[in-house]
Order: C-alpha cells, then sequence, then structure tokens
C-alpha cells in the first residue's frame, strides 16, 4: 500500500536523481569499484601487467611476518607520537596568542599559515638542506655535527621537525575559530571572581574548545597516519637510513609501483586502514573523558 | 596603586604575546628566506664552511639551470589544467548534488549520501592501485587526463556544500517555485548564487591540496613532460643530488603561483580553509 506520489513529487525525484547522478556514478567508479579491488588484491599474487591469480592470505602471512612492514607500522605510530602532541600544543599557543589583542594579527596569521600553501615537495626541499649534516645552517646554529638524515637516529626527528612546522599554522587557525566562538562574557565573570588567567585557562578555554581541539586532534591523527610525501621527499630510496624512517605509506609505494608487488601492497594498505580505523575508535572512545560538548 | 600593577602585568603580557609570535614568525619564514638566499648563491659559496648568510656575490645562472633542466612551462600548464578541471568538476558536480541532498526529495536519498559519507572517511591510498589499473587498461596513463581522473567528483565538496544548501531556508526555494521558476533554474538562479562563499572556500581548497599531491602524479605519468610540479619537484631531486643553489631555484619556480594567489587572496585562503577543516 504504497502512496503514489504526485506529478510534482515524481518530477522533483527525477530532477534529483539527475542532480546526483554524476556525483555517485563518480564514486561508484573511482572509489567504490578500486575499493572493493583492493580488497580482493590483497587475497592476491600479481603478475607483470595486471595478471593476478588467488593466494588466500599469504600476502598477509608474509606481511606479518616481515621485519621491515612490523618496522614501518612502528615508524609510522613513532611519527605520531612526535609530531600530534607537540604540533596541537604549539598550534593551540600560537592560536592563543592570536586570539590575543595584538596588532598585526592577520599579517600574523598568514605567516604562520604560509607552509599550507606551498607543495611538501618544495618545503622538504629547503629543509634537506638545512638539515644537510656537512654545509647545513641547523647544524651551524646549533654548533653541533649531527649527519640529521642519515643517522638512524635521528632521521625521524628530522621529518617530524618538518612535519610540526608545516602544520603548525593550519592547526592554529582551526583552533584560532574555535577561541573565538567563546563568549568574553565567561572571562569577565572569571575575572570578578579574581581566577587567575592559568585558572581561566584550564576552567574555561580548554573545556571550551575541546570539541574543536578534538576535530584537529582526529585530522592530525589520520594524515600522520597516511604520511607519505614528505618523508618520500627527506629520505631517498637509496638512503640506507630508509627502514628505520620509512612509514606505511612509503612502503606501499614502494612495493606497489616500484617493486610490482600488487597484492602484497594492497595488504598493506588494507592494514593501514584497520590502524587508522583502532585510533579513531580509541579517540571516539577516549573523547567522552575529556571533550564537553553541552555549550 | 592596584590597577598600576595590573596595567604593568597587563603590559608584561603584552610583550611576551609580541615577543613569542615574532620568534614564531621569523622561524616560519626563515627556511623561505633561506630558499631564496641559497637560491642566489654560486655552487661553491653554498657549501663554504663557515656558511655566509647573504651572497658575497649574486648569481642568477641557478634559475637558468632549473629551467634548462625541467619543463617547467609544461610542468606549469599541467599543474594549472589539472587543478582548473578539478576544481570546476568539485564545484559543478558538489553543487549539484549537494542541493539535491539538502533540498530534493527522492528515494534512495539516505543510502547515496551514505556513500557520499563513507566515502569521505577512507584515506586515498585505498583506491591508487586499482585507479592505476582501470587507466592503463585502457591506455590513459601518461596523459594530463591522468592527473585529473581521481578528482572527476568529490564526496568532500557534496558533502560540504549540502551543509551550505542546509543553511539556505526553504521559503526562499518555495518563493522562487511560486513565482515560476522550474526546479532547475531554482537551483542555478535562486540558490546556487546564495553559496559563494562555500565555493569559494571548495575551490581553494580543492586547488591546495591538488597541488600538493605527489603520490598519484608521480604513480600515473612517468613522462618529465607530463609531471605536475610537484611530481616535477621530485624529479630534479634525482638530477641534482646535492646542487642545493640549483634545487632551491627550482623550488621557488614550483612554490610561485601558488604563493602569488596566497599573497592576493590571504583572506579568502586562511578562512576558506578554516571553514572547510572546521566542519
Amino acid at each position: 500500500m504504497r502512496k503514489a506520489l504526485s506529478p510534482a513529487a515524481r518530477k522533483e525525484q527525477h530532477w534529483a536523481w539527475l542532480m546526483v547522478a554524476p556525483t555517485i556514478i563518480g564514486l561508484l567508479v573511482l572509489n567504490y569499484y578500486p575499493l572493493i579491488q583492493t580488497f580482493i588484491l590483497s587475497f592476491s599474487k600479481t603478475k607483470t601487467f595486471g595478471a593476478s591469480t588467488f593466494n588466500g592470505i599469504n600476502n598477509y602471512i608474509e606481511m606479518f611476518q616481515s621485519p621491515e612492514f612490523w618496522k614501518a607500522t612502528w615508524n609510522t605510530i613513532l611519527f605520531c607520537i612526535l609530531t600530534v602532541p607537540v604540533g596541537i600544543i604549539l598550534a593551540l599557543l600560537v592560536a592563543i596568542l592570536l586570539n590575543a589583542k595584538v596588532k598585526f594579527k592577520s599579517g600574523f596569521r598568514a605567516i604562520y599559515f604560509l607552509p599550507m600553501v606551498c607543495a611538501p615537495a618544495a618545503i622538504a626541499m629547503v629543509w634537506r638542506w638545512m638539515f644537510n649534516g656537512e654545509y647545513g645552517i641547523i647544524n651551524t646554529v646549533l654548533g653541533t655535527k649531527i649527519s640529521w638524515l642519515t643517522d638512524s637516529k635521528t632521521a625521524i626527528v628530522a621529518c617530524a621537525i618538518v612535519a610540526i612546522w608545516s602544520s603548525i599554522g593550519y592547526d592554529a587557525v582551526l583552533l584560532l575559530s574555535g577561541l573565538q566562538n567563546i563568549s568574553k562574557s565567561y572571562y569577565e565573570a572569571a575575572r570578578i571572581d579574581g581566577a587567575s588567567r592559568v585558572k581561566q585557562f584550564f576552567s574555561i578555554t580548554l573545556p571550551m574548545i575541546s570539541p574543536t581541539l578534538f576535530v584537529t586532534l582526529i585530522m592530525r591523527l589520520m594524515s600522520s597516519l597516511k604520511v607519505y610525501d614528505l618523508i618520500y621527499m627527506m629520505i631517498d630510496q637509496s638512503n640506507p637510513v630508509l627502514p628505520d624512517v620509512q612509514s606505511l605509506m612509503y612502503l606501499f609505494y614502494r612495493e606497489a609501483f616500484v617493486a610490482g608487488n600488487k597484492g602484497y601492497a594492497s595488504a598493506i594498505v588494507i592494514w593501514t586502514i584497520f590502524l587508522i580505523g583502532i585510533v579513531t575508535v580509541i579517540q571516539f572512545i577516549g573523547q567522552k573523558k575529556w571533550v564537553n560538548y553541552d555549550v | 596603586m592596584k590597577t598600576g600593577t595590573m596595567s604593568r602585568s597587563r603590559g608584561v603580557a603584552t610583550g611576551l604575546t609580541y615577543f613569542f609570535l615574532i620568534v614564531g614568525s621569523l622561524l616560519m619564514i626563515f627556511p623561505f628566506v633561506w630558499m631564496i638566499l641559497t637560491s642566489l648563491k654560486s655552487l661553491a659559496e653554498s657549501v663554504q664552511v663557515p656558511p655566509t648568510i647573504f651572497p658575497a656575490k649574486i648569481v642568477w645562472s641557478n634559475f637558468g639551470e632549473a629551467l634548462t633542466s625541467l619543463p617547467f612551462v609544461n610542468l606549469y600548464a599541467n599543474t594549472i589544467i589539472m587543478v582548473l578541471v578539478r576544481v570546476i568538476c568539485a564545484i559543478v558536480f558538489s553543487s549539484m548534488a549537494g542541493y539535491a541532498f539538502a533540498k530534493l526529495n527522492f528515494k534512495g536519498k539516505n543510502v547515496l549520501f551514505g556513500l557520499v559519507l563513507v566515502q569521505m572517511m577512507m584515506p586515498s591510498q585505498i583506491f591508487v592501485i586499482p585507479q592505476y589499473q582501470m587507466l592503463a587498461k585502457v591506455g590513459l596513463t601518461e596523459s594530463i587526463f591522468a592527473l585529473i581522473f581521481p578528482g572527476l567528483v568529490s564526496a568532500f565538496g557534496t558533502f560540504f556544500l549540502r551543509q551550505a544548501y542546509m543553511g539556505i531556508p526553504n521559503e526562499i526555494g518555495e518563493a522562487a517555485r511560486l513565482d515560476g521558476c522550474n526546479q532547475w533554474q531554482t537551483f542555478t538562479k535562486v540558490m546556487l548564487p546564495l553559496t559563494g562563499n562555500s565555493v569559494a572556500a571548495l575551490t581553494i581548497f580543492t586547488a591546495v591540496f591538488a597541488y600538493a599531491d605527489l603520490m598519484w602524479p608521480l604513480v600515473v605519468n612517468t613522462d618529465i613532460n607530463l609531471m605536475t610540479l610537484s611530481s616535477g619537484l621530485a624529479t630534479l631531486k634525482g638530477q641534482f643530488m646535492t646542487n642545493y643553489p640549483v634545487l632551491m631555484a627550482g623550488s621557488l619556480f614550483a612554490m610561485i603561483p601558488m604563493l602569488i594567489l596566497y599573497l592576493i587572496f590571504q583572506r579568502q585562503f586562511i578562512e576558506g580553509i578554516a571553514l572547510t577543516g572546521g566542519k
């Protein structure tokens, strides 16, 4: 007993289908078909030029037995640990400074945001030069003789520094828009009560900005777990420290498009998605403890 | 007395604010300054110990060398075409779909919108191998179309513009219909012009990310004449391993188009990206 649509409603429906058609067809061809393909490929052995045969969970077995794979997983997690907390805290600091009554506010904001509009390829290039062990300006300034990019201990630290430098402005702009939404009256009330600035920060600013902070954190974690371009540009494939720095997506790129193991590479991608899923779930469970939505 | 100490402590706080902001700004700008200074030095001067800050003698030849080792005209053209087509596709298709999802009733709406949402949550790398294989099968790798291909539609754009249309009161569309507009006219003449800010934000967002993308152009086009600025620069790195003045000159060439746009539309860039990211 379905109610027949009126002619006008039917017409509306036809228009709607027509208008979503390009996007939906595009998503099916460009994303959903490839998604299924990647999944199937991860259970296949690929030969040269496209042909592939089913080989069960062998790619996964091979992957879980590979020290290089586990090292890449650890490198990816380490990269997140090194970049995300420090990056977010610095971004919050910049956002708070920019939220104060300062002159040239938009000028400062524009400067911090600058790395966002530069291709990571170009940015990595100048940092490679600054981190250069023999002639780099960073060693000169610090008075050190560290081979930043060719020492297995420092290479990932150098990459993390560049990642933090690149993302501070973007995260700060997001956090700044959160700070600007906090009503001034809260601070006035706190001042009348004689609350110190530090107290105001922890009892007003932090809870009020926690939803924005949460979004920023999720976005930063997701993009750090997928890091590729920056490390690719900083650490060449011929660099002996590559195994100590290469992220999962770097390993994926090399397996899929340098070594030609598309099946094995697909298993790596599936694993990465799994990892991202776990981290996201943990975040969403953890947020209940610190994110404050009742404003 | 009390107000005196308060204003003094406020003065100190303001001073510290400026101090940290300026120190931070210098750290942000320094790599760019160093890039420019290095690009103007001779190779010999660039590896001098201790290093010079300003070039003893300004050398312009690094720019010439970068220009002759990479086909920059092609790289610029390819990048501009890729960015432009991706932006146009994102705006046209996402506006249509975003409007339909926000304002029209149709069967399958929730399921189809679910497809949009789920795609947004997946990292693009999961699509790369099959997308590459699809193009390879029809012989379309090594082409400008290949650069555009993954950006033909935008799930994020659809979601984002749907939000924009949700913010427009239904009465406006109804009034247009009463005035005799059909569905398409209501969309193009009345509703679409009201989403200007969001369309601008989506334009900037799409352009910045397409321009920065490295893996896809690197994978799909290996012919240097068909590369983008990003993937071309990655190739230059291989050629001039340690000739940093030339590498810096090449990096400057690659950065300049977006930097100029940024200087002109600085506010739109920042607000656009804050708008797209904050959602």
